[in-house]
């Protein structure tokens, strides 16, 4: 991919036009378990978008200033995970210690993060496409906030989709994938703003 | 699950009745996006089947000398191990594949699936056993995923496996192409199953 993508025209770009949950399908298991209520969901989007901020960085620096000089990428997979789980860590330990009360919203979902594909997925991502340190902090950022975006819109459209009168087979899973579809083919309409991949 | 793990139950629980896909619509998140394809997504759940079958294999194997309070990290790290040589295979004997399949086959890792399989089954069952519940378990998704992969790759571009079997006037239909189509024919697949289970008596959760 171009390395010299403007990192705001990525951070625009990660949000809608290739969101990472309806476009490249990451984060979809909490996503549709999640996604019954709208007060977890909008508590996981927060997690999940601190988290992604975060770790895009984190992993940045040390693939390209640990792992590259010694030739070691094929450890990534390994590294990348030790390094979400170490920082999922730190941020329950920090938001625990600053505000009790953010740690009540989010403490059951941070654990839940540590195996969210969307956090490995951006940092493969950016390892894969050769993002620079800024892009990539503009790309999680992004990606996070698009997460955050979908299931906020997911929760609300679900509240509704429950009154309806839905086929028994269709009941819950079906009908949230089918929805999801849909959703997807709205943000498809956002491609042509941007064409960044 | 049924309360007596004998082979054939634990074969037509993870293919069918508890199929990982269709009752808990868990570890699509790294498969979907691979399913335009017949051949990238054979490769793909062929991968996470291996990976599946060893981890739980594993796990089953050193469950006795893990601290319960570290296992989480260490099933993790077991998978982890597990997908790099999956990774290292891919890009030594088939470099377009892995090309085609890029981060995905790293994010088998989070396959919720596989952790799944190893805390749920293979942490309290015997070795041999293990690895057969991790074998059908991936073939219930493999299963799932070839029949999207099917009508994707057919109705997409008009091929199967990469060969022509449509006639040659076929327009192809572009959203087959983008990922909305998945989500849809997913919805559908879940749809059929829940509606024969339903009809069969089985208890749907």
């Amino acid at each position: 991919m171009s390395p010299e993508i403007n990192p705001m025209a990525l951070f625009v770009a990660s949000i809608f036009t290739s969101n990472i949950l309806l476009a490249n399908f990451l984060g979809m298991c909490s996503f549709i378990s999640i996604s019954k209520d709208m007060k977890s969901s909008n508590g996981l989007g927060l997690a999940v978008t601190l988290v992604l901020f975060v770790t895009a960085g984190m992993n940045w620096v040390v693939y390209n200033l640990v792992l590259v000089p010694l030739g070691l990428e094929y450890l990534r997979y390994i590294i990348f995970i030790v390094v979400i789980a170490s920082i999922v860590q730190i941020i329950e330990m920090i938001i625990d210690r600053v505000s009790p009360r953010l740690y009540i919203t989010l403490g059951i979902f941070l654990p839940l993060i540590t195996v969210n594909c969307a956090i490995l997925g951006v940092s493969l991502f950016m390892e894969i496409r050769q993002y620079s340190f800024v892009q990539s902090l503009t790309y999680g950022l992004g990606s996070g906030l698009g997460w955050w975006l979908a299931i906020m819109l997911l929760a609300a459209i679900r509240r509704r989709v429950e009154k309806a009168p839905v086929p028994a087979g269709l009941k819950g899973p079906g009908i949230t994938v089918i929805t999801i579809g849909f959703m997807a083919m709205a943000f498809i309409g956002f491609g042509g703003m941007l064409p960044v991949q | 699950m049924s309360d007596v793990a004998t082979p054939t139950v634990i074969l037509k629980d993870n293919v069918w009745t508890s199929n990982p896909i269709f009752m808990q619509v868990l570890g699509i998140c790294s498969a979907l996006a691979v399913t335009n394809l017949l051949v990238n997504t054979w490769i793909m759940t062929l991968g996470v089947v291996g990976v599946t079958a060893m981890s739980n294999l594993t796990v089953s194997l050193v469950k006795s000398f893990m601290p319960r309070k570290v296992r989480m990290m260490v099933q993790t790290l077991i998978i982890a191990f597990y997908v790099i040589i999956v990774d290292i295979l891919l890009r030594a004997y088939l470099p377009d594949i892995s090309r085609a399949l890029g981060p995905y086959v790293g994010l088998i890792i989070t396959n919720c699936i596989i952790m799944g399989r190893a805390e749920a089954f293979a942490q309290s069952n015997p070795p041999l056993i293990s690895i057969w519940d991790g074998l059908t378990s991936g073939l219930g998704y493999m299963g799932v995923l070839l029949a999207i992969a099917l009508v994707r790759e057919l109705l997409g571009f008009g091929t199967l496996f990469g060969y022509q079997v449509m006639p040659n006037g076929f327009e192809p239909w572009i959203i087959m192409v983008l990922p909305p189509s998945a989500f849809f024919l997913l919805g559908i697949l879940i749809w059929i199953a829940k509606s024969i289970m339903i009809k069969q008596g089985e208890p749907v959760v």
